[in-house]
């Protein structure tokens, strides 16, 4: 079994997994379970300005019969009273000195405000503070999470006061919902923030329902925008952390970031550590399913690990990131085209419908023999035309049979180039569309 | 979720002999276990798993493969039942896990089995090792008999560091998974495969040593510290009527032995079968004639349906395949002619009043003999008790109810204080069943760990090795 410690700028987790802040941290007798059901670390529910909570608070995305595929709320940060969350903040990592416990705050945009609670809650024990600088909802109106988390300049004059106080490592909660996130994960850097955390949830209006019309979730007939959460939410925290990890300014200052959005399995957490995220963390999934899901996550991962010779997850973090690139540097001489296994296919002919409708009608429904099977007279089966097919997968995503449709590469003959090389070898072509034309004709293209 | 049994009809020409002896569901292909693995609902105290003899945790084993981490989930369902592979195509499900699924209700229920087939599978075709010997403690046992229950004792103390040494009396381990169960529900392969995930944890193996002809108890009782006996049942009985020793009279169980060690194409069978008895063995027979090529083949049960000991799912997969039923029937002679079987006559019975099973007992309707053409005849009525091995125990105060061996129920231990006994050997009352004796060995190798020992049996963890 591999090993899963991690080291997070100074901290050490005996393994990447990490609650987020959220629910699933709301008391010790919950963090004190979850620990001993195997998370390594936590985010204690964010703590800070006085709040009320309304209900209903959750809405879900559910998709064809499958439940909360994404997850929307519109719950506020810590409704418990502060020393009560400081006193067993403090109690559970006595209990627990090798987890991780972090400590989330939130208080209003005033310096005595944040350094008061900074001063008070590294009393606790705990190993580190994460500034929320995301909530989406009601905070936000007030002026705080990611009102404040959308000025770069807030972001970095907050995170300058907390250094000030702060004597233990200091974790930046970046908002999504912001045109550019980079821009506030270089403010919390420049404000020396210790690391960054990304992402919170992404505003949404989760439904409405279309007998009554009120808005998901009602709160007493009224709804609003809330925050999204959940695997739906994966793609985009995958985005947005590539975005920060492959940025120039925050590798050369070196901070760890901690990655989350839609994580559920130890597969998620492979891709998120592969692109740059050295611990995750959870709350949706933990949420649907309980703490319990912790065990297949340490399973999972140190049995891939294990199968790849990685000693430690340091090993493995960021191997992904050099592979981010830009579209303009893509191979334009890259082909692939669909190649699809007769005998594996069922003959639903949804890649035919999908390529002529959608794509670039290259399939064909054709009559095929099979001669290992042995099918007879044959019948209409799809078949790609190579010599069209651009090569765009749409094909192999929809078929519904593991490994029946197949992109293969082809070697075309044409030139290796990119877009970027291109612009600058021969920029008349990628601005006329008559040389453009010129130029497929030249390396042998054809778009029909 | 596609079901893929598709019955097999009397009609050979579609299926090579061999074909009709595959297993009859095929496996899971990935895609079939991730759908189905994500259509359970990983509930929390799951009722599933208290169904489970064995106390497998399903949702967690079922999780894993839809997390993709199939390797993981071999070892929780390994953690539980080191015969995870035979009880994942043996089990009666439908009475056990999957009858306790919370979505038999409104749904399917989850099909345990065959996700428990396909995590298995996965580790066993990859060779992947979980478990080591433990620390050696000095401590020696001999296990009776390599059958489920033998080898999950086995397999438990040598986790726990005893030097365990397994007697058995045919060539190959397994017991009744391998000479048993029939092919198309358990290839040979499988059960054998146990045996040596059981070899590779240290037990040493000593076949075609039979304990009460090669080696004595005596000795067994002076040389171990302690003794697990797991010798299961023995053959099928008399059944005590005329023309029994005709040509064309078979054992049950030794007919299913044949489709396990036996080229297929080598095994006598009827053109028209008369199977007596119509418990799982008798199923099981009826069944396998048809797959070999008979024409026709009756189950003779001598009470009605309802008290028939087959599950109701045997009894639907006899009649798919073809198989007939005659209740309230009772053999009275097999009629033969040069030696050979020619017929089985039979009476008419009726139920009476209920017996002391509860189950009502079947009185003969005076004058209704009749004879049903046939050339081959399978006993199928059980199985009889192993008394030489039991008399001997007698001799050294074990104690025995109906023939079977008393143990108390925590331990598994008999009334001698080294001897511990499981499997079949001690299910004086319900249904025998190979997870139930996996489950028995593993009370007992507890039992003698904390007789032995003295400290409470820990759980052994895993060793994750790589593949
Ligand atoms: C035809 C048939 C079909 C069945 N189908 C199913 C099914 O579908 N599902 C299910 O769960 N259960 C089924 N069962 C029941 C199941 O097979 C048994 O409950 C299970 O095998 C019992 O395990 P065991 O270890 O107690 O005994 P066995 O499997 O009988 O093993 C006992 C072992 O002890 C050995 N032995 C005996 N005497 C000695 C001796 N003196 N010295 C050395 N070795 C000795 C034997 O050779 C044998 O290998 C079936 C049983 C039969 C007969
Ligand atoms: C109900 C709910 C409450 C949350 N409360 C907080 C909070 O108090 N502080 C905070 O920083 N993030 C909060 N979050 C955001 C989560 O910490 C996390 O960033 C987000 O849910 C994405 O992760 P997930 O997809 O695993 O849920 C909350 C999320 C949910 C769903
Ligand atoms: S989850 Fe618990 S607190 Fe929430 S509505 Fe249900 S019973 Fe009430
Ligand atoms: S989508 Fe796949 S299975 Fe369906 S017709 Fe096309 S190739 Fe065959
Ligand atoms: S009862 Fe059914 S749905 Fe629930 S955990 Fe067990 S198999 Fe899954």
């Amino acid at each position: 079994m591999a090993n899963l410690e991690i080291d997070f700028c100074g901290i050490k987790s005996p393994n990447p997994f990490w609650l987020a802040s959220a629910p699933p941290t709301n008391s010790g007798y919950q963090v004190q379970k979850a620990f001993d059901q195997g998370w390594g670390g936590v985010v204690w529910k964010t703590i800070g300005a006085p709040v009320m909570n309304v209900c209903n608070r959750y809405g879900t995305m559910d998709y064809k019969g499958t439940k909360i595929i994404g997850l929307n709320n519109v719950e506020l940060i810590s409704d418990r009273p502060i020393d009560v969350n400081l006193r067993e903040i403090a109690e559970t990592k006595k209990l627990f000195p090798k987890n991780t416990v972090i400590c989330s705050v939130m208080v209003e945009s005033k310096k005595e405000a944040w350094q008061e609670i900074i001063k008070r809650a590294e009393q606790t024990g705990c190993d580190g503070f994460e500034l929320n600088f995301g909530c989406p909802h009601g905070m936000s109106e007030r002026g705080m999470g990611s009102a404040m988390g959308q000025v770069p300049e807030y972001t970095c004059m907050v995170t300058e006061w907390v250094m000030d106080v702060a004597t233990i490592p200091v974790i930046v909660k970046l908002t999504p919902n912001i045109t550019d996130i980079v821009q506030p994960a270089r403010a919390a850097i420049k404000g020396r923030g210790s690391a960054l955390s990304l992402i919170n949830t992404i505003n949404s209006i989760i439904g409405v329902d279309i007998d009554t019309f009120e808005i998901r979730p009602n709160v007493g007939g009224k709804g609003g925008h809330g925050g999204y959460a959940g695997p739906a939410v994966k793609p985009i925290a995958l985005h947005l952390l590539s975005a920060v990890g492959a940025d120039p300014e925050v590798q050369r200052s070196g901070v760890p970031i901690s990655g989350m959005g839609g994580i559920e399995t130890w597969r998620d957490a492979v891709e998120f550590m592969l692109l740059g995220a050295t611990s995750v963390q959870v709350c949706t999934a933990v949420m649907h399913w309980g703490f319990r899901i912790v065990e297949d996550m340490i399973d999972g991962m140190s049995n891939w690990m294990d199968e790849r010779g990685f000693e430690s997850p340091h090993d493995f973090i960021g191997k992904s990131l050099p592979r981010i690139s830009h579209f303009g540097d893509f191979d334009l001489g890259f082909q692939s085209v669909a190649r699809i296994d007769h005998n594996k296919c069922i003959n639903c002919n949804l890649c035919y419908v999908a390529c002529n409708d959608a794509a670039h009608q290259c399939i064909d429904l054709k009559n095929v023999q099979l001669k290992n099977i042995g099918n007879g007279e044959g019948k209409l089966m799809p078949v790609v035309r190579e010599e069209d097919c651009v090569g765009c997968d749409l094909c192999s995503t929809v078929c519904p049979v593991d490994d029946c449709i197949s992109m293969v590469e082809i070697e075309t003959g044409r030139p290796h180039v990119t877009w970027n090389e291109l612009s600058q070898k021969r920029p008349e072509i990628t601005q006329d569309w008559g040389k453009m034309e010129e130029y497929r004709k030249e390396i042998g293209l054809h778009i029909h | 979720m596609a079901e893929h049994y598709k019955p097999f009809k009397y009609m050979p020409w579609e299926m090579s002999l061999e074909e009709r002896f595959q297993e009859y569901h095929p496996p899971y292909s990935e895609r079939e276990a991730v759908l189905e693995s994500n259509r359970c609902l990983y509930c929390h105290d799951a009722p599933c798993m208290v169904a489970c003899p064995t106390t497998i945790d399903i949702p967690t084993f079922i999780r894993k493969i839809s997390t993709g981490n199939v390797k993981g989930s071999a070892k929780t369902i390994l953690e539980s039942n080191l015969m995870g592979a035979s009880c994942s195509r043996v089990c009666p499900v439908e009475v056990l896990c999957e009858g306790a699924c919370v979505l038999q209700h409104d749904h399917k229920p989850i099909t345990i089995g065959r996700l428990q087939r396909y995590a298995m599978d996965y580790a066993n075709e990859r060779n992947i090792d979980f478990f080591k010997k433990g620390e050696p403690n000095g401590f020696k046992v001999a296990v009776i008999g390599a059958g489920p229950a033998g080898l999950s004792c086995a397999g438990e103390l040598a986790k726990r560091g005893f030097d365990v040494t397994v007697l058995e009396k045919r060539e190959w381990g397994g017991g009744l998974d391998t000479y048993g169960i029939v092919v198309f529900r358990e290839p040979v392969e499988v059960s054998l495969k146990e045996v040596t995930m059981i070899e590779k944890l240290g037990v040493e193996f000593k076949f075609n040593v039979e304990v009460g002809k090669d080696v004595t108890f005596e000795d067994l009782v002076k040389q171990y510290d302690s003794i697990f006996v797991s010798v299961g049942l023995g053959a099928v009985p008399e059944m005590s009527i005329p023309g029994e020793e005709l040509q064309g009279v078979y054992d049950g169980l030794a007919f299913i032995e044949e489709t396990k060690i036996m080229p297929l194409k080598d095994i006598k069978y009827g053109n028209r079968v008369c199977v007596i008895g119509a418990g799982n063995t008798g199923i099981d027979c009826a069944t396998i004639a048809r797959r070999l090529g008979s024409e026709r083949v009756s189950i003779i049960y001598r009470r009605s349906e309802a008290e028939m000991p087959a599950y109701h799912f045997e009894y639907q997969f006899a009649m798919n395949e073809g198989v007939s039923f005659m209740f309230l029937t009772q053999p009275v002679e097999v009629v033969g002619e040069n030696g050979q079987v020619k017929a089985l006559k039979c009476i008419r019975m009726d139920l009476g009043q209920p017996d002391a099973s509860g189950r009502r007992s079947p009185v003969e309707v005076a004058g209704s003999e009749f004879e049903i053409p046939c050339d081959m005849v399978i006993k199928a009525i059980g199985q009889k008790k192993l008394t030489p091995i039991t008399d001997k125990l007698g001799e050294f105060g074990v104690k025995l109810i109906k023939g079977y061996i008393e143990v108390d129920n925590a331990t598994n231990r008999t009334h001698h204080p080294k001897i511990y006994a499981g499997g079949d050997c001690i299910r004086s009352k319900g249904e025998a069943s190979t997870v139930m004796a996996v489950e028995d060995g593993k009370i007992a190798a507890n039992g003698i760990h904390v007789a032995l020992c003295g400290e409470k049996a820990h759980k052994v963890p895993a060793l994750t090795s790589k593949m």
